[in-house]
């Protein structure tokens, strides 16, 4: 199988390239696309890429895969490729190249920061913990699994024109995974830093955000909460 | 939170909420005009000027208008904070901006207050 790879090593190289592989495909195996970088590693051991829990749950091997951002570890080739056609692999979209497929995730971490990920009670400590009913536990599912591997946020136009203004799907889906949390009571100051035209609202709901997402999340409905939120909390 | 000094409302939400309701009111004008055409299909000059010399046109297309400037306000400075910046355009990115925007304020400051005279004149 034809593997395209886009390398860089900004130390060496002017600019970026793409390099063409051929890749031997065990007969009758479907792999994943990071099996098929390990192969390609045994080629050539300069290929560069993050990985490390290898079954979608660290969120370290976000790239673009033939078009589409998503995990190489949880993304079967028989997904990413057509019979007979190549295998193409890029860096997540919008964020500085470090090298090859590693790219400078600063600007999205930035982004989370500026949601405050962490529950915020200034109410006295309970003698043993705060508790949640069932239902206020259930408001969190769809929200608490995201695992940060950035293919959402790298997926949306909005981000790739202002990574420094427009928080992005995956630090909004943050926003309101707390927002929506009973145990927290600091939502009139969390909403109030949201309210300008960029953080939330350079949202246009295009939804790549939801089309990419490896987990299955849906970052487009929880900005959808934040703006009802907004409406009901100023308007 | 993000401030922007070229954004007048200085606020995301009114700004979405102004976007929404002058498109409603430019929806409901497209539909009273389209059912002027249609239920006259050989429309006149004389007709069309009887149309908006009663008050309720001349409220209706002025509120219209007042929409119509709004939206397109909010929706060029959108477009411009999107695609005419520093990552697009380098260092000049920000003056090309500053001078677009103006040139739309100007070209929306003419378009509403040529509409009004238009509307009210007689």
């Amino acid at each position: 199988m034809l593997l395209s790879i886009y390398r860089y090593n900004p130390e060496t190289d002017l600019k970026p390239r793409m390099v063409d592989l051929q890749i031997e495909i065990p007969e009758g195996k479907d792999l994943m696309v990071l099996d098929v970088l390990a192969l390609a590693k045994e080629q050539d051991p300069s290929i560069t890429y993050r990985r490390s829990c290898r079954e979608g749950v660290c969120g370290s091997d976000g790239m673009n895969i033939n078009g589409a951002n998503g995990l190489a570890c949880i993304t079967p080739l028989s997904d990413a490729v057509k019979p007979g056609k190549a295998l193409v692999l890029r860096p997540l979209p919008g964020l500085p190249v470090i090298r090859d497929l590693i790219v400078d995730m600063s600007a999205f971490y930035k982004q989370f920061e500026k949601v405050k990920p962490f529950l915020i009670n200034n109410d006295a400590l309970p003698a043993i913990e705060r508790l949640q009913s069932p239902e206020e536990r259930a408001k969190l599912d769809g929200l608490y699994e995201c695992i940060l591997c950035a293919c959402c946020t790298t997926s949306c136009p909005s981000f790739w024109w202002n990574p420094d203004k427009f928080i992005g799907p995956a630090g909004l889906l943050q926003a309101y995974r707390f927002l929506a949390d009973s145990r927290d009571n600091a939502e009139t100051e969390r909403l109030s830093n949201l309210e300008d035209p960029f953080s939330v609202f350079r949202c246009r709901g295009v939804m790549n955000c939801v089309s990419v997402c490896p987990k299955g999340l849906n970052p487009t409905r929880a900005i959808g909460h934040i703006k009802s939120m907004l409406i009901e909390n100023n308007a | 939170m993000v401030s922007s000094a070229t954004n007048f409302s200085r606020s995301g939400l009114s700004d979405w909420l102004i976007q929404r309701a002058s498109a409603v009111v430019l929806g409901l004008y497209v539909l009273v005009l389209g059912w002027v055409f249609v239920s006259s299909p050989s429309l006149e000059f004389a007709e069309w000027s009887l149309l908006f010399d009663g008050l309720s046109m001349k409220i209706g297309t002025s509120l219209a208008l007042l929409a119509l400037c709004a939206h397109s306000w909010i929706g060029m400075w959108t477009v411009a904070t999107d695609y005419l910046t520093k990552s697009h355009f380098g260092r000049h990115g920000t003056s090309l901006r500053l001078s677009f925007l103006g040139f739309c304020i100007i070209v929306i400051l003419v378009y509403l207050v040529w509409g009004f005279q238009i509307v009210w004149s007689k």
